[in-house]
């Protein structure tokens, strides 16, 4: 384990940027946490976690995929993908750094996305043990540990500093580029953070969220149940929790014409939108009720099915805090399938 | 699978040749330019064609893969990519990916059997390759019926190959219906469901199906009150797409991405899914 000194974080996050772009959580005028380049003088924010989640490192909520140019009746196509330099994530939540795995599992599998796949080589996540949990947090139902959150490296952050440990070939070339600004160290300030983070963690209003009553094989016991009826009645199919959501995946194509040619875009789509399955002899998912049993039966009962019972939810929570109608998971997963016994 | 090509890139294809063959449905042979098919594929997948600045959109490929000079793609006007080919005249270029999704399994589980084809408008598009497939491969499969119906005679898709080749072709039955009776008609009037009832199949066959969900439905509750089992019965899937490759999250019904897990299933796997189809 190597520790920097809160003296040493700049030089060591120039140190970083000298090889590669550097991203990290900065707070914005309003208070609000995102991610942002680092340049001489950045701050890192101290917010439990970024309003928007991660992904669009890998995901772009945007991205060219190709151009056509068309002449009469002929077409020239020119792939325009934009060739991402190397970077670095810093400060990533266990949370988020499982939703890289949820997304890796839809687009590395075959066959892989190639817009998606050159980014995952070039980035390099540093993710942060969590020690201020706070209510809105559920990770650990899906099994993820806040104090010792995955990625090539992973940081705590303490009092004394920063301490870092690389998990990953690609983790331990970056630590081995800032060995002058950092010392070995023992895990001793670590292992105490952990244990006090754990019992945080313990006495959380939704840390004994149950996900048994959800995953693979539960389609025929759950997607009838009444209460959808209830959960989504209210649902303005806004789409904001897929928006914040780090393992909402669904996209569109898109053909923009510039006048001059065709631009064609990958962008962000929902579930939650009735254009989402609208085709010309109809729509399969006409009700909000259809739609926004999609988004939770994918999560909690689809992706398991398909992924070795990994959930499609890392409990983030975001989508907790920005629904305006204060629908979210949670609400989900203690209602649905729970009225058996009454 | 596409190993090498990057699976949202399309390769341009050109239209050579469009044929009319009803008011609404159009056939058109796809080519790349120097003239060669796009890619092989097998009966029942398909494939995403697109106009630059129009959309794109998924078609089975209506010729049988033992076509080794060109794809055909019968094609309804119903939306606005649809609209637009539909316009399109020979020597227009646009772009075509795939091939997409299972096919029939027209080598082991249909290898030796009796099959019925059972198809409804434009739903005879998907079928007809599996239909050339087996006719191409005659000896390989036992009877062959097929029972097509439309709205009218002027709605029957590639009547002029039902005619000249497939009525011709020993052990091979074709049975044709319209909706309702129309001057110039002389062949059986009734819907496809009842028709198929009325023709008393023995069980003896796989059965595959194609056509509005409505024919899907009764053809199917017709081939049970014969004896049919769901588990010989096939059928192809039609959702909105636009990945092609299970990525996109638009066809995902149940566990199921009806783009690489379908469009073909068979009967009693369309049991285990949400009735989102």
């Amino acid at each position: 384990m190597r520790k920097c000194t809160a003296a040493n974080l700049d030089k060591l996050f120039a140190a970083i940027a000298e090889n590669a772009a550097l991203y990290l959580p900065v707070d914005d005028e309003k208070g609000t946490a995102q991610y942002k380049k680092w340049a001489e003088g950045t701050v890192m924010s101290n917010a439990l976690n970024t309003a928007k989640s991660p992904k669009d490192f890998f995901f772009p909520q945007s991205e060219d995929l190709m151009k056509f140019k068309t002449q009469g009746k002929t077409i020239e196509l020119t792939d325009i993908r934009d060739e991402k330099e190397d970077f670095v994530v810093f400060g990533v939540r266990a949370c988020d750094v499982r939703s890289f795995d949820i997304l890796d599992r839809v687009f590395l599998v075959d066959p892989r996305d190639s817009y998606y796949a050159s980014r995952r080589e070039k980035g390099v996540i540093v993710s942060l043990a969590c020690s201020k949990p706070t209510e809105t947090c559920f990770c650990s139902a899906f099994g993820i540990d806040a104090t010792n959150p995955a990625g090539d490296v992973t940081a705590w952050k303490t009092e004394e500093g920063f301490f870092f440990k690389a998990n990953t070939e690609k983790g331990e070339k970056l630590m081995a580029s800032l060995e002058g600004l950092t010392e070995e160290c023992t895990e001793e300030a670590v292992e105490a953070q952990k244990a006090k983070t754990a019992a945080i963690l313990e006495k959380l209003p939704l840390a004994d969220l149950d996900t048994d009553k959800f995953g693979g094989g539960k389609t025929a016991e759950l997607f009838n149940d009444p209460a959808w009826a209830e959960l989504s009645r209210s649902c303005l199919g806004c789409g904001t929790c897929t928006f914040v959501c780090p393992t909402c995946q669904c996209y569109d194509i898109k053909d923009f014409n510039t006048g001059r040619e065709v631009i064609r875009y990958r962008c962000w789509d929902s579930c939650m939108y009735s254009e989402f399955t609208r085709m010309a002899h109809g729509n399969n998912r006409n009700s909000q009720l259809e739609r926004f049993r999609q988004r939770f039966m994918h999560k909690l009962v689809y992706y398991p099915e398909n992924n070795e019972g990994i959930f499609g939810c890392v409990g983030c929570g975001r989508c907790l805090a920005k629904c305006p109608i204060s629908m979210n998971i949670v609400k989900v997963m203690k209602t649905v399938g729970g009225k058996k016994d009454e | 699978m596409s190993e090498n090509r990057e699976a949202l890139i399309p390769h341009i294809g050109v239209i050579t040749d469009v044929r009319i063959d009803t008011p609404d449905i159009k056939t058109f042979r796809v080519v790349t330019p120097d003239g060669k098919k796009a890619f092989d594929h097998r009966p029942g997948q398909c494939a995403m064609l697109s106009i630059p600045g129009v959309g794109e959109a998924m078609f089975s490929i209506t010729s049988s893969p033992t076509n080794t000079e060109f794809m055909e793609f019968s094609i309804k006007k119903c939306g606005c990519v649809t609209e637009w080919l539909h316009q399109a005249e020979a020597g227009q270029q646009i772009t075509i990916r795939g091939p997409y999704g299972n096919p029939f399994p027209v080598d082991d589980v249909f290898a030796g059997k009796n099959l019925l084809f059972v198809a409804g408008g434009v739903g005879l598009a998907p079928l007809r390759s599996v239909i050339n497939y087996c006719r191409h491969y005659r000896d390989r499969y036992g009877k062959i019926d097929i029972v097509y119906g439309s709205r009218s005679k002027d709605d029957l898709l590639d009547y002029k190959e039902i005619i000249e080749e497939w009525t011709r072709d020993e052990n091979v039955n074709v049975y044709l219906t319209i909706d309702r009776e129309q001057e110039g008609w002389d062949g059986h009037v009734g819907f496809v469901p009842n028709y198929v009832k009325e023709l008393n199949f023995d069980t003896d066959k796989v059965a595959v199906l194609c056509g509005p969900p409505i024919m899907i439905k009764f053809t199917l509750e017709g081939l049970k009150s014969l004896g049919f089992d769901k588990t010989q019965v096939y059928t192809t899937l039609e959702l909105r797409m636009k990945c092609g490759v299970g990525k996109c999250g638009r066809c995902n019904v149940g566990a199921k991405y009806v783009c690489k897990d379908g469009p073909v299933f068979r009967c009693d796997e369309l049991d285990e899914l949400p009735s989102e189809y």
